[in-house]
């Protein structure tokens, strides 16, 4: 379960030391069960990716509760963190690929993290990167790749531990209309075997494609959750 | 964490200014180590040769002394007999005299007429310096001189004690040197790969196994440097153990490549030592910048 409770989140200013911080979100309250789907929408700017990012622990609220996996993140040790953290998975906008790792490694990234075994992330990672289409290009370096295949290895990434709870931010946006259309066949296909899934997107004809409620933000206030 | 260089540290952490940093520390370590080793070795020798050795002389040795009974020489020598912890005084011949005086006055010494005083030599055994014993003798035979060679141990010790703590002083500030030098270099490798570790971070890397990794490699690093270095001091300091030799004969072997036996077991420790504050150092820099991620 994801849930938000009156979730605040505040940034500071880096180039103004002294100037009060300004709210990115606001009140944010919403709950997602166990093996639900939701999509973010929201013009660039309103708070979507503020939202991810709380979401996959990247940042604290300023006040608020949030509770990811049946864990509430405040108060919870480093070393929690990191292992809540395992059990989510994080496409994120910009890919962030390692450069000096080949796609198979990229892949196997979180797998190794987590000390999983070189058996068992061989075969992992050999059946994701087939599916994402990327099964020739185990070895190329992600400058090696397009923007839209570099995507995809970030998916495969994200989804390669199976996580309970899946993020993504614009995943389709470097993917033509057939990747698109993959890759939500994978993701809709990771939450029908329970994984909870938030995306953002802009993409409007992706979210009527596949209808799911939504969670629509508008300058750092949902205005609209379900 | 993987065992591969995921965090593409061998890049970060790169592999020729740290450890000739490291090796240049090293190297002054090591002089310093060898030289609180042997300024402790001199110094026990100095010690024990000088604090031994008691030299009286008596002005106008044949003249009577203030009871008339007897010479100064004689009453000087009575007296030091009866003082608890002279051993073994005995009166400098003519023959002993003159043949010390020979290199400064030559052969004809005995011939200039000149007034030499009595020389009585014994050893001192007891505890300190034989501070009273001139005092005490002067009431005997005034002007009576007392060189004792306690007093010189103690100012040797004191020296030697200088010495050391300015060696030890030494080694401290390098081995500080050496957790500053790791430290900056733990933190441009972090600066380098701020991205990476921050992506690792989020996909739940352990802020302990992201820590060991810098750890690791820092000291690979650093421990190949402190052997370098050690190993390019070692004939330096077989240079200087044979010119210290002659000063003591227990400190170096003789001739060829010899070391003092203490520093065979001391210079292994140099790179064992700056291993533990590169793995130390790294891991705390390592820890303490990722406490910036939430």
């Amino acid at each position: 379960m994801v849930r938000f409770e009156d979730v605040w989140l505040k940034y500071r200013s880096s180039a103004r030391p002294g100037a009060p911080a300004h709210d990115v979100l606001r009140e944010i309250s919403f709950e997602i069960p166990d093996g639900g789907f939701r999509w973010l929408t929201g013009a660039s700017g309103a708070g979507k990716t503020s939202l991810l990012k709380l979401i996959y622990l990247a940042e604290h609220p300023a006040k608020g509760l949030i509770e990811i996996l049946g864990t509430r993140a405040a108060n919870i040790s480093r070393r929690e963190a990191a292992l809540l953290r395992r059990r989510i998975g994080v496409v994120y906008q910009d890919f962030r690929l390692l450069p000096q790792l080949s796609a198979y490694d990229n892949v196997a990234l979180p797998m190794r993290l987590a000390h999983r075994g070189e058996a068992q992330i061989n075969a992992d990672v050999t059946e994701i990167l087939r599916w994402v289409g990327l099964e020739g290009e185990i070895h190329a370096r992600p400058d090696e790749l397009s923007g839209g295949a570099q995507q995809r290895i970030a998916i495969a990434r994200a989804v390669v531990g199976r996580p309970k709870l899946l993020v993504a931010d614009e995943p389709t946006g470097n993917l033509d209309d057939e990747q698109a259309q993959r890759l939500m066949l994978l993701i809709t296909a990771l939450n029908r075997l329970g994984t909870t899934v938030v995306v953002a997107t802009h993409n409007m004809s992706l979210v009527e494609r596949y209808p799911a409620p939504k969670l629509r933000i508008e300058a750092g206030r949902l205005v609209e959750n379900g | 964490m993987a065992r591969r260089d995921d965090l593409g540290l061998r890049a970060a952490l790169a592999d020729r200014l740290l450890p000739m940093l490291v090796a240049a520390m090293s190297f002054l370590a090591a002089l310093a180590l060898a030289g609180t080793l042997a300024s402790a070795g001199l110094a026990a020798s100095w010690q024990a040769q000088a604090s031994e050795t008691l030299t009286i002389q008596v002005p106008q040795p044949d003249d009577p002394d203030a009871t008339g009974k007897t010479t100064r020489l004689t009453a000087v020598q009575a007296a030091v007999a009866q003082i608890p912890g002279v051993a073994n005084p005995q009166v400098m011949s003519q023959a002993d005299e003159n043949a010390l005086l020979t290199p400064w006055l030559g052969e004809d010494a005995t011939q200039l007429g000149l007034q030499m005083p009595g020389v009585i030599s014994a050893s001192w055994a007891g505890p300190g310096a034989p501070d009273a014993l001139a005092g005490t003798l002067d009431k005997v035979s005034p002007g009576t001189l007392v060189d004792a060679g306690a007093i010189w141990a103690e100012r040797v010790a004191a020296l030697t004690g200088s010495l050391q703590d300015c060696a030890a002083a030494v080694l401290v500030i390098v081995a500080l040197v050496a957790a500053a030098v790791v430290a900056v270099a733990a933190r441009a490798g972090l600066a380098q790969r701020r991205d990476t570790i921050t992506l690792v971070h989020g996909l739940g890397a352990l802020d302990g196994d992201i820590a060991t990794r810098f750890a690791n490699r820092a000291t690979l690093l650093v421990a190949t440097g402190a052997v370098l270095g050690t190993v390019l001091a070692l004939p330096v300091l077989a240079w200087l153990a044979a010119l210290a030799a002659p000063f003591s004969g227990e400190m170096a072997g003789g001739s060829g490549f010899s070391l003092p036996a203490p520093l065979w077991f001391a210079l292994p420790v140099l790179p064992l030592a700056a291993a533990a504050i590169g793995w130390i150092t790294a891991q705390l820099t390592v820890r303490s910048w990722l406490r910036s991620l939430p």
